[in-house]
């Protein structure tokens, strides 16, 4: 039995990939929530707009590099972040304009807004591959780690190494300066609270002279700064392709439904809920059980619960479940 | 010249009228009251007031200016408030919070109106932090009528106001909202509580399926053998 060695372990394959992931899909989740509060549909498109945010990022990146520049031990890829939140932002708003404007003046109802979104999730996954292509882009440079697993070992004399990527780093803290001032933005601000306003009670706020279209506006403009975030942090995380971004779709829609639609501090209770519980079924648990049970229990087998291929599988049935039993989610969204 | 007038109303939400030539008004600092029977018409007649519905005939004038063709939202630049019925307060968001959203039009100092309505429900000062939808019943229709009054209307328009408050509760609302037209805010309601309401209105009007049956002050009506066998009880 080895306490220590099974939490090492544990923490490197479990809690930091995890952490990571579940930052990346609570920003994603954020952006789905906010447009369901405010826009009240589902946008089947954000995983696009995420690609298409990353695909832009990844473009301006490789710009920087031709050009020589870098961002020291961090991704170059931050340094391009600003102009790929501001494509996605004209690319949405102009979405808008021409397609969900039109619908929202017939005050189409939202099952129809959806398929809208449907239709529009088709457009940008052809625009993006049309540009950048289908296949995988590795765009993650400079330092590949703040602790290697050797350096982790060397340091405290275990057995087990304990990684942490620079990557894995930079999605946790820029996820909690995001949310930080997103939560800033509209608790404290006017506009912020004119967009709470006009999801808690749209009549009502009209009555008080809150402008329905700015509000829209500055909507689309936060989850495409939110979806573009996620989008590149995951793309630096991972790699870049976009079919994953269209599939990260079930996942962020599972956590924005299990935290509670139009609730932001449910998707990102739901992005963490929905990651560790991906990592926690497809991981093979037999090295840590090795270390935290006596020797004779110690199991022969993978334990894993599922092969990393179903993950997706777990997503869907936190949803299913959540549907079923408790339809507003933990933190009481719309259902 | 009368403050308020809406004259000759016919309209309704689809292909049938509702409200069949009816007239309402209210004059400077004074209560009118709208009473009559359930499906009467009364709360589509405040609706059409406050442009809520599209009238077929009639116009509506405050202060001479002919507003009949105004939105909701331009009434309510023109200094009219109104509090509906239902959904009249952001329940998610705090108090104080409400009552800046109802001030969401005004771009200067708003700390001294909060601070009047703060004095007229001294409760609401003590929950301002609280989410609004976690209050009781009068204790919303406070913070919804707070809310009205800090665009710094001329006419406050509230449509049964004591709806589903206990008796207590509605004769202090009703203390308030006297309160409210002494300081010189135009006062138009619609009320369930025929004799409570008539008991503190300047003018009161009786409709029955969307026409004016009896137009009086609010004493006359209530002396009104008529009136009170009909809508009073007796």
């Amino acid at each position: 039995m080895d306490l220590v060695n099974a939490l090492v372990v544990f923490a490197n394959f479990v809690l930091i990939p995890a952490t990571a992931y579940g930052a990346q899909l609570a920003l994603g989740a954020l952006g789905v929530t906010l447009i369901y509060g405010i826009l009240r549909f589902s946008n089947f498109a954000h995983g696009d707009t995420m690609a298409f945010g990353t695909m832009v990022t990844i473009l301006c990146t490789w710009g920087l590099q031709a050009l020589g520049v870098s961002f020291g031990p961090l991704p170059t890829a931050l340094l391009a972040l600003p102009i790929g939140i501001a494509a996605t932002a004209a690319l949405v708003l102009g979405t808008d304009r021409i397609v969900y404007r039109f619908y929202r003046r017939q005050k189409a109802q939202p099952t129809i807004l959806v398929i809208v979104s449907l239709g529009v999730m088709f457009v940008m996954n052809g625009i993006v591959r049309l540009i950048i292509g289908v296949n995988d882009q590795n765009f993650s440079d400079g330092e590949r780690f703040v602790i290697t697993a050797r350096e982790f070992k060397a340091a405290t004399g275990l057995a087990e190494g304990l990684a942490i990527k620079t990557t894995q780093a930079v999605t946790v803290v820029a996820a909690i300066v995001v949310v930080a001032a997103l939560f800033w933005f509209l608790q404290r601000t006017r506009t912020g609270k004119s967009m709470r306003a006009f999801s808690d009670n749209e009549d009502l706020a009209l009555l008080s002279g809150i402008n329905p279209d700015r509000v829209v506006q500055i909507t689309w403009i936060l989850a495409a700064a939110l979806a573009a975030i996620a989008g590149v942090l995951y793309g630096l995380d991972k790699s870049f392709k976009p079919f994953t971004y269209f599939q990260l779709l079930l996942p962020i829609f599972a956590a924005a439904i299990v935290g509670g639609l139009g609730s932001p501090l449910g998707a990102i209770a739901g992005g963490f809920i929905i990651a560790f519980s991906e990592v926690f079924v497809t991981y093979a648990w037999k090295k840590v059980l090795g270390y935290a049970l006596p020797d004779a229990w110690a199991p022969e087998t993978l334990v894993q619960l599922l092969s990393t291929d179903y993950k997706f599988a777990v997503s869907f049935t936190i949803l299913i479940v959540v549907l079923l039993f408790m339809p507003t989610g933990l933190f009481r969204g719309k259902s | 010249m009368t403050f308020l007038i809406a004259e000759n109303m016919t309209g309704g939400y689809g292909a049938a009228d509702i409200l069949h030539d009816c007239t309402l008004a209210v004059e400077k600092g004074q209560i009118a009251v709208i009473v009559g029977p359930n499906g009467a018409g009364k709360s589509t007649a405040m609706k059409a007031v406050f442009g809520m519905l599209s009238l077929r005939g009639g116009r509506v004038l405050l202060e001479g200016e002919d507003i009949t063709t105004l939105s909701p939202q331009a009434r309510v630049a023109k200094g009219m408030a109104c509090v509906t019925q239902t959904h009249n307060i952001f329940t998610s968001m705090s108090v104080e919070e409400n009552l800046e959203m109802g001030a969401f039009l005004r771009r200067d100092d708003i700390s001294a109106t909060m601070e009047q309505v703060y004095n007229l429900f001294p409760i609401l000062r003590d929950k301002r932090h609280q989410p609004a939808g976690e209050l009781s019943g009068g204790q919303r229709q406070q913070v919804a009528v707070g809310r009205a009054l800090m665009t710094q209307p001329k006419v406050l328009m509230l449509d049964e106001p004591t709806a589903g408050v206990s008796p207590i509760v509605m004769d202090e609302l009703f203390d308030r909202i006297i309160e409210v037209a002494r300081a010189g805010i135009s006062i138009l309601m619609v009320e369930q509580n025929a004799r409570q309401a008539l008991e503190i209105a300047d003018m009161g009007y009786v409709l029955v399926q969307g026409a004016n049956r009896f137009t009086d002050t609010g004493a006359a009506l209530l002396a009104d053998p008529e009136v009170r066998r009909s809508f009073l009880g007796g």
